[in-house]
């Protein structure tokens, strides 16, 4: 079975995020960068599945060079190739833009892939717009924010989560499917894998050579803002007996702030 | 014409559609246009008037057996033929599991760009400017649409509901499944935990950490949950990865975004991407043993304090208030 897994370097959740005013972007200096979480868990059941019944697993990030990073701990991890589609633009948040430039990659190298898989959403952008949007211009079936995934020969079923239940899907394939955490426990990059990643090429797809028209380029999303929220303010601190200090928050919470 | 996709569970309309509906209501009336809804489902119809006692002036309706169990596919077909029809300057879904799936696919459908989980929406020249929370909520994004119809998701608890005594049209539409068309479809929805809402639904989310000590005492949250109306158990990253309760408890950058009336943190020391999960909630309170816990710098109110005398305590004190 030919994967495809989607992921995207994001800085890591433990960052502090800056922002320049001046171009309304995130400032990544200083910043650590990584893998998006959720893709980990995406790459993980792709890996589970190669194991299980074949296949070949294909990492595939679109961005600059310095996604080569994530790509090659992708297949540190134990996926057979790594793919980069070169973007010359930053972050647009315009998922659309993203899911044509991926639906003309995989129609043009991998119109044979069984599977697509992705991370819910980034973390950072945290869209989730890109897996749905690439389903529906290849007219595949999606399943999202999947915890539990079984394939057989052409069709699969896959647990998804919604508020306070799980919807059961039936889907045939080939499909897109969306990984949320509980898919799975993400491996860790031996170091064998490590060694062995560093040897492979990354080919190095430019945007261009995909054929996408040049207005399907343009993002159709402008950003006006983007800002730091103000920082919450330390209220009041109690300590003492819990009884009391017990009486003094829920005195709080009824009779100041009314909200129980 | 502002559209708002209306989400149907149990038979009835989710509080973050009308909350959708009314903000809907707000900005059409700001653009001098009117806000309709769309409902899908079999033997819904008699749920229209809740749309029009929330601003809806048209109920768009589709009534079809084959519409009765959510299908991204189908929903998205019968949309973005209906959009294609009546040509709205705007389409708003709840930010919900099935919003979150559904727009999206309409938006690629429609080859139109789409604003997600959106917190604040204004009007500026005649177009919308949405604002969204990123990095979980670390920074804040405003952003406009340059492809119509705008399509956005909106955040549950955070656009305040508003009744209007509003009459209103229903209009009927005709559904056709397309023939022969292999598909996703729901099979089963499993493990309905019986009325338990979601972290990202609940007016009072009720958190434990590391402090908890372990899975059994999660028990002490849910007691505490039960005395509070609306209320759910959610949890800290390392209790999720310790294995003391489920990842759809998780509040953070690598769980859930939250915006309740309340949150109260119980053992929580407050890491960044916890507080990133949170730090929108209309009032935080925090029981921890540690004074210099992170989570006391966003707190509203903190009790320095051991978490198990404080819970029962706690629970003492919301009978009281209940029996009042």
């Amino acid at each position: 079975m030919d994967i495809l897994v989607f992921v995207k370097r994001v800085p890591d959740t433990e960052s502090r995020i800056r922002v320049s005013h001046e171009t309304n972007t995130v400032v990544e200096e200083g910043l650590n960068f990584i893998i998006s979480p959720y893709d980990e868990y995406a790459l993980e059941e792709a890996l589970r599945i190669k194991e299980s019944k074949g296949g070949k697993v294909t990492a595939v990030s679109v961005g600059k060079e310095d996604a080569l990073t994530i790509l090659r701990k992708c297949l540190a991890m134990g996926a057979d190739e790594a793919a980069l589609i070169k973007d010359p633009l930053e972050e647009t948040y315009d998922g659309l833009r993203t899911a044509r430039i991926i639906a003309g990659f995989v129609k043009k190298k991998f119109p044979q892939a069984r599977l697509l898989l992705f991370g819910k959403q980034s973390v950072g952008a945290d869209n989730a717009q890109v897996p749905s949007m690439l389903a529906e211009l290849l007219d595949l079936p999606q399943v999202n924010v999947v915890v539990r995934l079984e394939l057989e020969e052409d069709r699969g079923v896959a647990y998804r989560e919604i508020e306070g239940a799980q919807e059961k899907v039936a889907f045939p394939l080939p499909a897109v499917i969306s990984a949320q955490k509980g898919l799975n426990e993400p491996r860790y990059e031996t170091l064998k894998g490590i060694m062995a990643a560093k040897r492979k090429e990354i080919p190095i797809i430019p945007i261009e050579e995909i054929g996408i028209a040049a207005e399907d380029l343009a993002p159709r999303v402008a950003v006006t803002r983007l800002e730091i929220p103000p920082a919450r303010r330390a209220g009041r601190v109690t300590s003492g007996p819990a009884e009391e200090t017990a009486r003094q928050l829920v005195e709080f919470l009824h009779r100041e702030a009314k909200v129980i | 014409m502002i559209l708002t996709y209306v989400e149907i569970r149990d038979n009835k309309i989710k509080k973050s559609s009308l909350e959708v509906l009314s903000e809907a209501k707000r900005r059409a009336a700001e653009l001098d246009e009117d806000a309709a809804a769309v409902l899908f489902g079999q033997a819904v119809e008699g749920l229209a008037p809740d749309l029009f006692g929330c601003g809806a002036s048209r109920v768009f309706l589709m009534d079809n057996p084959a519409l009765a169990q959510y299908s991204t596919q189908a929903y998205a077909a019968a949309l973005a033929a209906l959009a294609r029809k009546v040509n709205p300057s705007a389409i708003f879904f709840p930010a919900t599991s099935l919003g979150r799936d559904l727009a999206p696919r309409l938006a690629a459908r429609l080859g139109v760009a789409l604003a997600s989980d959106c917190t604040k929406v204004v009007v500026k020249d005649g177009r919308l400017e949405f604002t969204r929370p990123i990095f979980a909520g670390k920074a804040v994004l405003s952003l406009t649409l340059s492809s119509l119809p705008q399509v956005a998701t909106l955040r549950p608890n955070v656009f305040p509901l508003e009744k209007a005594a509003g009459q209103g049209e229903v209009v009927r539409g005709d559904y056709e499944p397309a023939a022969g068309q292999d598909r996703a479809q729901v099979v089963e929805v499993v493990g309905e935990r019986g009325g338990e809402l979601d972290v990202t639904e609940a007016d009072v989310v009720i958190s434990g950490g590391r402090g908890m000590k372990g899975p059994e005492n999660f028990g002490l949250l849910k007691e505490l949950s039960a005395l509070i109306p609306r209320s759910a158990v959610g949890a800290s990253r390392s209790a999720v990865d310790s294995g003391w309760i489920g990842h759809q408890h998780q509040v953070g950058q690598t769980g859930k975004t939250v915006s309740p009336n309340v949150y109260m943190a119980f053992g929580i020391s407050g890491a960044i991407q916890h507080l990133a999960g949170m730090s929108s909630s209309k009032v935080i309170v925090a029981v921890n043993k540690d004074p210099d816990a992170p989570i006391f710098k966003v707190a509203d109110f903190g009790v320095v304090g051991d978490l198990f005398q404080v819970i029962p305590a706690l629970k003492e004190e919301l009978r009281k208030l209940r029996s009042e």
